[in-house]
């Protein structure tokens, strides 16, 4: 198995069916899981009380926000230098989850901030960086709509991917400078020794897991979705010129 | 590509190039802040650095469709893709072109529009300064954006779309260059930032807008 077989759509069609139903059962678990345990069966913290729940969506979303762009330039690197067609088509499904990501982290990001910093909204560099990642994530959309041959429109979408990138990259570090802020720095690393208690940790970890098993399902279902539309495409196409 | 940069330079200075045209649009904004703002000389000291640069960059977005929708309509820009000289050399002189068309002109009369908004005096070598050295990245970010909508029909505001975010580093930095100088504070920091930003993009961009080129152009 390797990743060239599948610029074959009708392998990956065929790998995706099978793989998807195991996948959606097992984000549902992990999820489901991570959620429920996270909200009923974890104290309170001893600073934050109950709002500290939201933790557990808040990470993952933040998470996948941010690696859904991630694996949309691989996909466009990938696209670019070997003409892998599906993986054009999974950058191209992998965007709106991704800006749907941001839009949660940032959403639950204000409802906890209310309580806790006594604002929905503060120009921190965390929040003003991923509000821009939001806009990327636009800007990246508006463009694959606006062009309607696809192998184009792909690779624009990709240069245009390749070079937000290291924008959104030098935004990220900018604002730092710009601005220092509320947020609190990372208690999820894997590389220090102080981090936030186990109680806390596993319950994450589930959920986050489950975060991304959802993502990758989603990315496939809408890849699936694309390649349909493209095989449509191709049959009106035919029709037409009968 | 210097033959192609004259070109382009005579095509935007005489009649009907819209050369002048970024400037006075620089300058209606910079006259209708205080209206918004209030006449209030500390107000409007405070807050004059972002309103400039925020000036310059929406001035150097409006001449942004002109770089190369032109050429593409009349078919120039093909005979230019298959002319000897490589497209990433295209890219520079259009952007050069554009940016000695809007962006120079906009530092030069920068330090005018700062006095209009009550800039202190100490920060006025630290705006031409910051827009001297900023602006080629705005022009070289435009051109890139502009060769991405080339083919589209209403290119013009998914284009804003597209660029503006990609301007926000400049922006920061700029803008804090201006508002340091002001208070007396140190500045080279933020210079060294902007000036690495706008080297990065001068040097590498080229090659995205040509990247994008070609595949408009085929």
């Amino acid at each position: 198995m390797s990743l060239w077989e599948y610029a074959n759509p009708r392998r990956f069609m065929a790998t995706s069916s099978w793989l998807l139903p195991p996948l959606v059962v097992l984000s549902a678990l992990l999820i489901a899981t991570g959620l429920v345990w996270g909200f009923f069966f974890t104290p309170d913290d001893f600073r934050q009380g109950s709002t500290v729940k939201i933790i557990y969506l808040h990470v993952p979303a933040a998470l996948m926000a941010i690696n859904a762009w991630l694996m949309m330039l691989v996909c466009s690197l990938i696209w670019i230098i070997r003409r892998h067609h599906v993986s054009a088509l999974a950058a191209r499904a992998a965007a709106p989850i991704g800006m749907v990501m941001t839009l949660i982290a940032l959403f639950t990001g204000a409802i906890w901030g209310k309580p806790m910093w006594g604002t929905y909204w503060e120009w921190d560099p965390r929040l003003t960086s991923f509000l821009i990642l939001f806009l990327f994530y636009i800007g990246y959309m508006a463009l694959w709509e606006a062009i309607e041959n696809p192998d184009a429109a792909a690779d624009l979408t990709s240069v245009l991917c390749i070079v937000g990138s290291v924008f959104a990259l030098l935004s990220r570090y900018a604002v730092l400078f710009w601005n220092q802020g509320l947020h609190q720095g990372a208690t999820f690393s894997l590389d220090k020794e102080q981090n936030i208690s186990n109680v806390f940790w596993y319950p994450a970890v589930i959920s986050m897991a489950g975060f991304v098993c959802l993502f990758v399902t989603l990315v496939l279902y809408r890849t699936r979705m694309e390649i349909r539309r493209r095989r449509l495409h191709a049959l009106d196409a035919r029709s037409m010129a009968a | 590509m210097i033959a192609l940069l004259r070109r382009d330079l005579a095509l935007a200075f005489r009649a009907g190039g819209g050369f002048g045209l970024g400037l006075a649009f620089f300058l209606i904004v910079t006259v209708l802040v205080p209206f918004g703002v209030g006449p209030n000389s500390a107000t409007l000291g405070l807050i004059a650095p972002g309103i400039l640069w925020l000036g310059a960059l929406l001035a150097c977005l409006l001449s942004l469709d002109r770089v190369f929708a032109l050429d593409w309509e009349d078919g120039s820009l093909d005979l230019l893709a298959t002319a000897p000289l490589p497209l990433e050399g295209v890219a520079v002189s259009k952007a050069l072109a554009h940016w000695i068309t809007t962006g120079l002109p906009l530092v030069a009369i920068s330090p005018l529009l700062g006095l209009f908004l009550s800039l202190p005096t100490g920060a006025m070598p630290w705006l031409i300064l910051s827009l001297l050295i900023g602006t080629p990245a705005l022009s070289w970010l435009g051109t890139f954006g502009a060769a991405l909508t080339v083919g589209l029909k209403r290119g013009g505001l998914l284009m804003s779309l597209l660029v503006l975010p990609l301007y926000i580093p400049t922006l920061i930095f700029g803008a804090e260059v201006i508002k340091r100088g002001a208070d007396g504070l140190a500045t080279a920091t933020p210079l060294a930032f902007l000036a690495g930003i706008t080297l990065g993009t001068v040097a590498l961009l080229p090659f995205a807008t040509a990247a994008a080129l070609r595949v408009n152009l085929r």
